[in-house]
């Protein structure tokens, strides 16, 4: 029996097109190889979100009846390939439809393959990826990650170099000769299918050893029974806050504790809290109340609760004293506030690094979209 | 294979589509006059397709998004009245919604075809499929179908129309797909020609019944009890009828496309020689057939029946297959709460069709699979294991199983 299955793991609206592009262009080569094949995103990630962590798969058969074996577990348990589009995704997985935070690689199968799209080095994204027990490889598509919105299809030959990438580390799948043809007919395009075929040659596997990696155990939880389930559909309120971090001043909203959002952000807020002038603005603003007010009235935005929309930039009166960087740059969620104490001038050169470097990058997220494009391809051609 | 836009319906070819993209071009292959949308998940997912296809230019029709379910399938009720070929849908608590309009639409027999994508219904809020909407309208005058696959709901899209504008029949049929499984996934399926469909389905006629200036007729006076059960008689009668026009037309449909199954009400796998038969509808059909498949290498004889039809009811046909087994394993994506096993729905038609016989079968229930959640070939192993307890003991020990919830 030989069934291939491939996943893609992108963030909700912003790669949604791009997803399908990948997954759809897999069964039409699959079919140019005399295979079956069927293409689809899971259900509970939809309707998406802006930038929350989604999935999309598709499976390769032989013939219908392998198929049909495979999709009898509807959602893969394991896959042959994960293919993650946004490199800051390698720190995990949270969709909202609540599963708790999954490894990226939590479905490659032993042996099998993580493609990332990435400017980074193998170094520093397996520092964030989740140790598994077992090998897997890792393929890295020298790339800018690629955004874009609801409406629009930022068409920078991220779909198929992941394509030709992906003919090379999995060529039991479908093969180049069928993928080069489908790209062919769906956009027309010899530019593209010549994306394709670099992809394919230059593509790369670095051996991704068990115990290489973050020893973290992935935050989960326990679905209660029906028995133990309030009536009524009725979950008990979350209580209210109090002082910042249990301390006399301040105050600190309590927070739902099993449902963190570590990783549905790209992106988090810096802040300057030497130029800060307590406008609350941030703090009123913020979607997801994350922002502790600390006891010298000073606003941290709390990493469990930030979802990276980046109204709190948009907000803040002050020129610099909220950056969005991101997340790549980041190793842990701990408190910035907590560091500025600590330190002042230790966090005040870090934090001016990484303003100053989110300048020159070219990482954006949801509000930062408009009319960005054309820089960001030639930087894309320049990385590739 | 190539885009829809580009060639569609000048020649056969395969598309990579879901379910109800399926329905989408059926629609434009059966030249649907009138559709109306009003958006709720997952039936939304035709009426984007639907809305791609007028856009680009390839499929002409009045596409009419309307403020509520409730005006949508009035809409359609309209136009079919004057003669227009319609379609509609929705899914869940918006099918509810237009309730109203549901039941008129079926009393005045008008052959609107609409698609449920199966929804939990609200509260709580829920996406995931469960088969409890759709049913909603089993004893009102409406056909009921349930797809399994991506092909079979373009196929039984075009089924309908010609069943339900056949002037013996009159009635609206509603396509059921599985939420997420047919409304969100994408199979590979044959689009047939506009050619073959024209040769398929004729054109609508309403005839005497047409609501036009040269027909001047009125429509739904309103009657009492000296009118109303003559009235009532006449659909029942109308749904009897039903049942040679869809066996008369579903012959048709093989014999012009080439595919289908044996019959067209159910679809039989694996049904010889079985000793225990698992019944079900919709896409729990694919866990299941794996999961025989594996218990007959183990030498199991279990088989599957789907109903493909849930109006009108294949009441004889389920007879003959069901009739010489040991037990009946009936599973259900629905729940009749205080029912008089307090069990499924389909559970309790079944039993009602199998009382008559003289031999009749153990029969157990299995509520699964509510609110999308997926029914694995583990759970319905688990089912024949207690089916099978039963016909060792010659004991039931409790009539309907509530599988896969969390105790």
């Amino acid at each position: 029996m030989s069934t291939v299955a491939v996943e893609v793991v992108y963030r909700g609206i912003f790669q949604k097109s791009l997803a399908r592009n990948i997954v759809r262009n897999i069964v039409f080569a699959a079919r140019k190889d005399g295979k079956i094949g069927t293409a689809f995103g899971r259900y509970g990630d939809s309707p998406e979100r802006n930038g929350i962590p989604a999935k999309q798969f598709a499976v390769v058969a032989d013939n219908a009846e392998e198929l049909e074996e495979t999709l009898a577990q509807y959602e893969p348990t394991e896959v042959d390939v994960t293919i993650n589009v946004d490199d800051t995704l390698c720190k995990g997985v949270e969709s909202w439809a609540w599963y708790g935070l999954q490894p990226i690689n939590q479905l490659t199968k032993p042996g099998g393959t993580l493609i990332v799209t990435s400017r980074q080095d193998a170094d520093s994204l397996i520092r964030d990826m989740h140790q598994k027990d077992s090998p897997i490889g890792l393929s890295i598509l020298k790339s800018t990650v690629s955004f874009s919105g609801l409406w629009v299809y930022k068409d920078d030959h991220t779909d198929v170099r992941v394509l030709g990438n992906l003919c090379n580390v999995c060529p039991q799948l479908v093969s180049l000769k069928s993928m080069l043809e489908t790209i062919r007919e769906q956009t027309g395009s010899e530019t593209k299918v010549a994306s394709a075929q670099k992809a394919y040659d230059t593509a790369t596997i670095r051996q991704v050893e068990p115990g290489e990696g973050n020893p973290e155990i992935p935050y989960s939880f326990v679905l209660p029974g029906w028995k133990e389930m309030q009536e009524g559909v009725v979950i008990k309120a979350i209580e209210a806050g109090g002082g910042f971090r249990g301390g006399e001043g301040g105050y600190q909203p309590v927070r739902n504790e099993v449902f963190k959002k570590y990783s549905t952000r790209s992106m988090r807020p810096v802040i300057n809290f030497e130029t800060c002038i307590k406008c609350t603005l941030c703090w009123l603003q913020c979607p997801d109340t994350c922002f502790d007010v600390t006891p010298d009235g000073l606003y941290d935005a709390n990493m469990e609760s930030c979802c990276g929309c980046g109204v709190c930039e948009a907000v803040c009166p002050v020129p610099d004293c909220v950056t969005m960087v991101g997340e790549a740059e980041f190793e842990d969620n701990n408190s910035q506030w907590e560091m500025w104490q600590k330190d002042k001038e230790g966090y005040n050169s870090w934090m001016t690094l990484l303003v100053d470097k989110q300048k020159s990058e070219t990482r954006t997220h949801g509000f930062h979209h408009v009319g960005g494009y054309a820089e960001e391809i030639a930087n894309t051609e320049e990385v590739s | 294979m190539t885009t829809v836009e580009t060639q569609l319906f000048q020649t056969e070819q395969e598309e990579l589509i879901s379910g109800s993209e399926a329905i989408a071009i059926a629609c434009a292959l059966a030249d649907v006059d009138v559709i109306t949308a009003y958006p709720i998940r997952p039936y939304d997912t035709v009426m984007q397709y639907v809305s791609k296809l007028k856009a680009d230019g390839v499929f002409d029709c009045d596409f009419i998004v309307a403020e509520s379910e409730h005006s949508q399938f009035e809409i359609v009720k309209h136009a079919s009245a004057v003669g227009a070929r319609t379609f509609c849908g929705s899914s869940g608590v918006g099918w509810f919604y237009a309730f109203e309009a549901i039941t008129v639409t079926a009393g005045l027999r008008m052959p609107v075809v609409a698609m449920v994508g199966n929804r939990a219904l609200d509260d709580p809020g829920a996406f995931g499929t469960e088969h409890n909407d759709a049913l909603a309208v089993r004893d009102l005058g409406w056909m009921l179908y349930w797809v399994a696959t991506a092909q079979e709901a373009l196929d039984i899209a075009l089924l309908s129309w010609r069943v339900a504008e056949d002037p013996r029949v009159l009635l609206p049929m509603a396509i059921s797909c599985d939420g997420s499984f047919l409304t969100h996934s994408q199979a590979i399926v044959n689009v047939p020609t506009s050619e073959q469909v024209r040769k398929f389905l004729p054109p609508y006629d309403r005839g005497k019944l047409q609501l036009h200036p040269d027909n001047p007729i009125t429509i739904a006076p309103q009657v009492n009890e000296d009118w109303l059960m003559e009235i009532r008689r006449q659909s029942d009668e109308a749904m009897h009828r039903s049942v040679a026009v869809i066996e008369e037309a579903y012959a048709d449909f093989k014999k012009t496309f080439n595919r289908g199954d044996p019959s067209a009400f159910i679809e039989e796998y694996m049904t010889e020689d079985a000793e225990i038969l698992i019944v079900g509808m919709g896409t729990l059909a694919l866990p299941v057939r794996v999961a025989i498949r594996r218990m007959r290498e183990a030498g199991k004889k279990v088989g599957f029946v789907r109903i493909k039809f849930f109006r009108p009811f294949p009441t004889e046909e389920l007879q003959r297959v069901l009739g010489g087994v040991k037990a009946v394993c009936v599973i259900d994506r629905d729940y009749s709460f205080g029912s008089p096993s307090f069990a499924g729905v389909l559970f309790h038609e079944l039993r009602s069709t199998l009382y008559p016989l003289e031999k009749r079968p153990l029969m157990l229930n299995f509520i699964a699979g509510l609110g999308g959640r997926e029914i694995h070939t583990n759970d319905v192993n688990h089912m024949v294991d207690i089916v099978q307890k039963a016909i060792d003991t010659g004991k039931i020990e409790q009539e309907a199983t509530w599988i896969g919830v969390r105790e």
